[in-house]
């Protein structure tokens, strides 16, 4: 194993415990949301789709990476836009969910 | 210097899906977490753009303008009734590009005969998880759509199937990370993981699916990580980490507020093949 593989596994034990932390314990109101914008945050493939495409490995390749982008994107497009729209929706119910968890 | 400017503007994007990620948990912040994370998003994405392996353009633009616009119908649509099978739909094309990429990525390697152990062991884990997310998704759509019938099927001998398909998996998993360069195992992993997506949703009802849904959503998060292992890209490690710890938190959350252990929605159907008739009646 190279150094730089040691450090990329520090990395990601460390943000995996940070993704535990930050998202144990909350209100089951935001059990729908949270899952759509974790839905849209897993869109981020469509960094290395973009490399993909763009680094001329080929047709096939190309292909392969030019459709990567396109699902990625639509993922990423799709669930943010969802997620504001729910969260948009509970606006009203805001202060009632501040209330109950205070 | 370039290359220093992508690291520093992954860092933020890194720390901005952090907070993202604290804000969402809290019903007063989660629009200004989910900005956030959307703007990480796009710095992760801009900064990949002046990247100096992308030396050709069209198709990316190609590929983002059609995303586009198969993206915005999806997201602005569909109606709130429709969520949880949204959310899967969702999933199984952020899986798609996460196989895709793998698949490329390994035949580039194959070409170029660059491929080392450590790196097909992380593009192996990606195309399994990510064939695993792709049809498992579609399964939870079709389910939570009514295409398919909602309640669990199961059949006899599911536990050994499933049991000797994963051996197979791992002993092929084993064999291409010794032996890189043969294909044929390659392709036996994308159709394992294929298989295991279809297998996995079959025995959960309708009722369950939105914690499957989730499940899937943090094994989407390590196709990325995987991913980012096999290019060398933190931010996809990070934000997969971030995604697939959050995923797993939040799916046993949900099956926790619907009063059922996470456990029994996962073995509920395959840990006695003749209990599938309590788990239809939930």
């Amino acid at each position: 194993m190279t150094p730089t593989v040691i450090i990329q596994l520090f990395v990601f034990l460390l943000a995996g415990f940070v993704g535990f932390q930050t998202i144990t314990r909350i209100p089951p109101l935001l059990h729908t949301p949270l899952m759509a914008a974790t839905n849209a945050i897993s869109g981020i493939s469509l960094v290395a789709s973009l490399v993909l495409a763009g680094s001329n490995q080929g047709l096939f390749s190309t292909i392969l990476g030019t459709i990567a982008v396109g699902c990625a994107t639509a993922n990423v497009v799709g669930g943010f836009l969802i997620t504001d729209r729910m969260l948009a929706m509970f606006k009203p119910a805001k202060l009632e969910a501040k209330e109950s968890v205070a | 210097m370039i290359t220093t400017g992508i690291q520093l503007a992954y860092l933020s994007s890194a720390a901005l899906f952090v907070m993202a990620l604290r804000s969402l948990g809290q019903p007063t912040t989660a629009r200004r977490g989910m900005q956030m994370a959307a703007f990480g998003m796009l710095v992760a994405v801009c900064a990949t753009l002046v990247d100096q392996r992308i030396v050709s353009y069209e198709w990316l633009i190609v590929g983002l303008v059609a995303g586009g616009i198969v993206g915005y119908p999806l997201g602005m649509w569909v109606p709130m009734t429709a969520m949880p099978q949204r959310i899967a739909f969702s999933h199984a094309f952020g899986a798609l590009a996460a196989t895709f990429v793998g698949v490329g990525e390994y035949l580039h390697g194959l070409h170029a005969e660059t491929l080392s152990h450590g790196q097909t062991l992380a593009l192996s884990f990606e195309i399994f998880l990510g064939s695993l997310t792709v049809t498992g998704s579609l399964m939870a759509f079709g389910k939570l759509q009514g295409i398919l019938p909602g309640a669990p099927i199961t059949f006899r001998g599911q536990n050994l199937f499933n049991l000797s398909l994963f051996a197979v998996g791992l002993a092929s998993l084993v064999w291409l990370v010794a032996t890189p360069y043969d294909v044929t195992f390659f392709m036996v992993i994308l159709v394992i993981g294929t298989l295991v997506g279809i297998l996995m949703v079959l025995p959960i009802g309708g009722a369950d699916m939105p914690v499957i849904v989730s499940l899937l959503n943090s094994y989407a998060g390590l196709a990325a990580v995987a991913t980012g292992f096999a290019l060398d890209n933190n931010i996809l490690i990070v934000v997969g980490a971030l995604d697939g710890a959050s995923g797993f938190i939040l799916s046993m959350a949900m099956s926790k507020a619907m009063n059922r252990s996470f456990a029994n929605v996962l073995f509920g159907a395959f840990g006695s093949e003749s209990g599938g008739a309590d788990e239809g009646a939930s």
